[in-house]
């Protein structure tokens, strides 16, 4: 099955891009520390996923790129072109030559209707070169204009005409400071028009990222294309294929479908974020082993203690014990000691997968009440081994890690909204105050409920 | 041969080592732009002027194929001159000769024959320029109500066609002084008009204030009467003042001539704008300081013209700094204002680029803004600068800095991979803030000095049209502004606390 991505804005794109190069280079990757038949499966599948292909055999990807102004998408385009092993397909792409100014309401109510036809007709176009559609992958930053207003735009209209394929949307949580002024009315409108039309949202901060890139990374002077990369290498840790069952040489065959299963088991919980180990320069690889015990047991520790890397982890966060009176509601003023999951799916690749204890993630205790550790944890695995890593592992979980930025993002909103600042520059393109409070009323509740879990 | 031709002569002949992508078809040409810049008045066609040189200069470095690309386009279009009339507008292909983008308007003949007769003229033709012999006499209410009904016809055709030209205008610009007559009165005229003709385009405005010893003895009134305007029909407006331009030139100059160690401006830079530049200062300041305002005009369309990790429209930039619709008024400060010899800059100089756009010598007008409040800043970066820098920075240098409680956060930020030419990186900082209010204030006196003895009030009101009415209505939208700025900065101090939010029934 095939999943189709839309990229969305400046941000979409050049994350976009950097995902399919990764997806590429990966799957061809000579040190896949696996047989020859097994890497040529595991190639196929990557390709049925994510390409495919034209007469002269160059793998063209199933995306669609959408901007508003032309100067990233051409430069997306020619990057992709002189990479000589992959590239977009020739009419895939849509753009005009006025951004969205970091307005939501011009992307969602100028842009948006303005340009539905020509932008769902390739869209259209891309799922019917696929044989069996599994959902869409829509990447969009949600700080701007475009990918913010477009994206919620195009993904409710997804929902609209392919309500059986799945969407979920590849979100990037801007910086706390410093990117877009209006980041945070952008935000909490992005969020609540997509916790109604979407199916998941995977969430990407970029101060996390940027730490990864700083503290794991060692880059000194970080750009946006090293966040891009290490953003993508996480993804590809996720979406590359895996065994659909244990033991056997068959791929899955629906990830977004299966991922959804194992991790969004209620509308009202579908933030999930991706946490991988381990993660390092090339330089250090080379001197680094890793069993599956080690690995596992930090990952564990990075979800309980919600460390988004592998450094610096506390490991003073137990999980509350069994028998104790249950602590009561978390408050948010307190820091957020214990991240509590609603659920889990570990993805293992490479070497001696098969002998991974992964008992540590089958702990009720990590869990919410209302779901069993058997329904609430699933795990992917694969010999295969992921890039250069020998042996990896990466975690999507839908759990409290986003408690904190989310309430933030609501909090600094509410208060520039009752100063009324900016909202003139809204109302001008059709949003208005009630658009507003509905958005704030809406995402108050979802802090509630992972609040509450 | 003159100037342009010169440039035009060196992007085609250069084998470039600018690549494009090769196959890639161009889908309908190009014939977008950003912006239509119109001068107006003395000043305002010098700056023009200085802008339009740099403008040529800063393309041709960076194209050194002599197609006709996007970044140009957004500034000039592309014209066969052996096609006769006007349908020779070329959207692809080799630059033939650029026409600017721009409409110039003086009352009086001087400056624009000038340019005309310069090293400019082929880039401008008849149909760009409006000029009539008599001049506004430094008197608003001329420029205003004679000239802007005399001309609102010519002037409205002209910019007319210089839309049709584009399909995609984002911002006009106009450069003028606040001080005289024909800049303050008819640039501010102009305003209203496009407004009215064209309220999707953003209407960007440079202003230059005069300075406390102007020797326009009525400036305290063009400028206060042009204030009520900029407050009503602009949407942005990035203020200079004169004596602040000087001050930076000075300081230029010292650099220079007390000779420090390794301290040497680099004399292709754009910022002097040529070898002879620094000399030809000491005869001439205005050269170098309408070059300095040229210059933020370049740097504030780069990131919507180049490319770069963190693009940024014009269209952004109100947006993100514009709180509220009358609090448009945006400090700026260039840094380096010069450059230092060595190339591989250190950390060390980069980190300098910052914290000097934020002290008090290196604003355009005369204003502290690290002692006022911010509303929104926006830092917008050229050259090898990347996020990492940015963030670094901005935390060192917040903790300095007092913004809104509703706006801590309140920054903006991007990044143009293209350097002006002859450095390896530059800053423009603009800021939302309260340091604009004393400029007002004592435009304000200077104006009720006069007023309160009906000082030459009848120069004003034997102009049809103007009433003592204008006067007052004037001042006290001035003064609305000022009172705005207080009820700001009175908060002050005060402790940020968080409101109580909207609560949920779990």
């Amino acid at each position: 099955m095939s999943i189709v991505t839309v990229q969305l804005g400046q941000c979409g794109n050049q994350i976009g891009f950097e995902v399919f190069d990764a997806l590429y280079n990966d799957s061809h990757c000579p040190q896949g520390l696996c047989s020859k038949r097994e890497n040529e499966v595991y190639q196929e599948s990557c390709k049925e996923r994510f390409f495919s292909e034209e007469e002269n055999g160059v793998p063209v990807a199933r995306a669609v790129l959408v901007d508003m102004e032309p100067k990233v998408i051409n430069q997306t385009l020619s990057k992709a072109a002189q990479s000589g092993q992959w590239k977009y397909g020739q009419h895939s792409c849509f753009c005009q030559k006025q951004g969205s100014g970091n307005n939501w309401a011009y992307g969602y109510s100028v842009h948006g209707p303005r340009h539905e036809e020509p932008i769902m007709n390739l869209i259209q176009k891309e799922v019917e070169k696929c044989d069996c559609l599994s959902g869409f992958f829509i990447i969009m930053s949600m700080a701007g204009g475009t990918g913010s207003g477009l994206g919620a735009f195009i993904t409710q209209n997804l929902q609209d005409q392919y309500s059986n394929a799945l969407k979920m949307n590849q979100i990037i949580w801007p910086y706390g400071t410093g990117e877009v002024i209006v980041q945070n009315y952008n935000s909490i409108l992005t969020l609540s028009h997509l916790y109604r039309s979407s199916d998941a949202l995977l969430v990407h901060e970029n101060d996390a990222v940027h730490k990864i890139c700083a503290k794991l990374m060692n880059i000194k002077q970080i750009s946006f294309r090293d966040i891009n990369q290490v953003l993508a290498h996480q993804l590809g840790s996720v979406f590359q294929p895996t065994y659909s069952m244990e033991g056997s040489y068959h791929y899955r065959r629906n990830p977004l479908g299966d991922l959804m299963e194992s991790l969004v088991p209620h509308p009202e919980f579908k933030m999930l974020g991706i946490r991988n180990i381990p993660q390092m320069c090339e330089n250090s690889l080379a001197y680094s082993t890793f069993t599956w015990t080690g690995l596992l047991k930090h990952l564990r520790q990075m979800l309980i203690s919600n460390s988004k890397m592998e450094e610096g982890i506390n490991w003073q966060v137990r999980p509350p014990l069994s028998g104790l009176p249950p602590l009561g509601k978390v408050s948010l003023n307190r820091e957020l000691h214990f991240n509590t999951s609603i659920a889990n799916l570990v993805i293992l690749r490479g070497k001696d997968v098969h002998s991974a204890d992964l008992g540590g993630f089958k702990d009720p205790e990590l869990y919410t009440s209302w779901l069993a550790p058997v329904n609430a944890f699933s795990a992917w695995k694969t010999q295969r081994a992921f890039r250069k890593y020998e042996k990896s592992a990466a975690l999507v979980s839908n759990s409290q890690f986003l408690l904190k930025p989310l309430d933030t993002i609501v909090g600094k909103a509410w208060n520039m909204f009752a100063s009324k600042a900016y909202i003139h520059q809204y109302t001008k393109f059709g949003i208005e105050e009630e658009d507003f409070l509905d958005s704030f009323t809406l995402l108050e509740q979802v802090v509630a409920s992972y609040c509450n879990v | 041969m003159t100037q342009s031709v010169v440039v035009q002569g060196e992007l085609q002949g250069r084998v470039g080592t600018l690549s494009l992508a090769a196959d890639r078809p161009v889908p309908n040409g190009y014939s977008f732009s950003l912006l239509s810049l119109i001068a107006v008045g003395q000043c305002g066609n010098q700056i023009g002027c200085c802008f339009w040189d740099l403008a040529l200069r800063e393309h041709a470095a960076v194209n050194q194929k002599g197609i006709y690309d996007e970044a140009i386009s957004s500034f000039f279009r592309n014209v066969d001159t052996r096609v006769v009339g006007d349908g020779g507008s070329i959207s692809k292909g080799k630059i033939c000769s650029l026409k600017a983008r721009a409409v110039l308007i003086d009352m009086e003949e001087g400056v624009v024959n000038e340019i005309l007769q310069g090293p400019l003229r082929d880039v401008f033709d008849n149909k760009q320029l409006i000029t009539d012999i008599s001049g506004s006499g430094n008197n608003w209410a001329v420029g205003h109500k004679v000239f802007g009904s005399l001309y609102q016809e010519q002037i409205l055709e002209k910019l007319r066609k210089s839309a049709e030209h584009c399909d995609c205008l984002q911002c006009f610009f106009i450069i003028h002084s606040m001080g005289g007559g024909t800049g303050s009165g008819l640039g501010t005229f102009l305003l209203k008009v496009l407004e009215d003709e064209f309220p999707e385009v953003y209407r960007f405005v440079t202003s230059v204030y005069p300075s406390g010893e102007d020797d326009v003895i009525t400036s305290p009134y063009n400028s206060i009467l042009a204030m009520k305007e900029l407050n009503e029909h602009a949407d942005c407006v990035l203020p200079i003042d004169n004596q602040s331009l000087f001050d930076i030139i000075s300081k230029i100059d010292l650099m220079v001539n007390s000779g420090k160690l390794g301290t040497t401006v680099k004399p292709k830079s754009l910022v002097t704008s040529s070898a002879e530049a620094l000399k030809k200062q000491h005869q001439k300041p205005f050269d170098g300081m309408n070059n300095i305002v040229a210059n933020l005009l370049l740097n504030l369309t780069s990131s919507a013209r180049f490319e770069g990790s963190l693009n940024m429209d014009l269209n952004e930039i109100s947006m993100n700094l514009v709180p509220f619709p009358q609090l448009h008024y945006l400090v700026s400060s260039l840094t380096p204002l010069y450059t230092l010899a060595d190339v591989n800059i250190p950390t060390r100089r980069l980190d300098q680029m910052f914290s000097d756009a934020f002290s008090k010598d290196h604003q355009l007008i005369r204003a502290d803004p690290k002692h006022s409040l911010y509303l929104a800043c926006a830092l917008m970066v050229r050259g090898n600068v990347q996020v990492s820098d940015l963030r670094r920075n901005i935390e060192r240098l917040k903790p300095s800095l007092q913004f809104i409680s509703w706006n801590q956060e309140g920054w903006k930020t991007s990044l143009c991979s293209v350097p002006p030419v002859g450095h390896s990186h530059s800053l423009l900082a603009l800021a939302n803030n309260t340091c604009v209010k004393p400029t007002f204030m004592e435009l304000r006196e200077r104006f009720m000095r006069l007023y309160k003895k009906k000082a030459h009030l009848h120069h004003y009101l034997q102009i049809e049209g103007m009433e003592e009415s204008c006067f007052a209505e004037a001042v006290s939208s001035v003064s609305g502004l000022i009172e705005e700025y207080k009820q700001l900065d009175a908060t002050l101090g005060t402790p940020v606390e968080d409101l109580p939010r909207l609560s949920v029934a779990v």
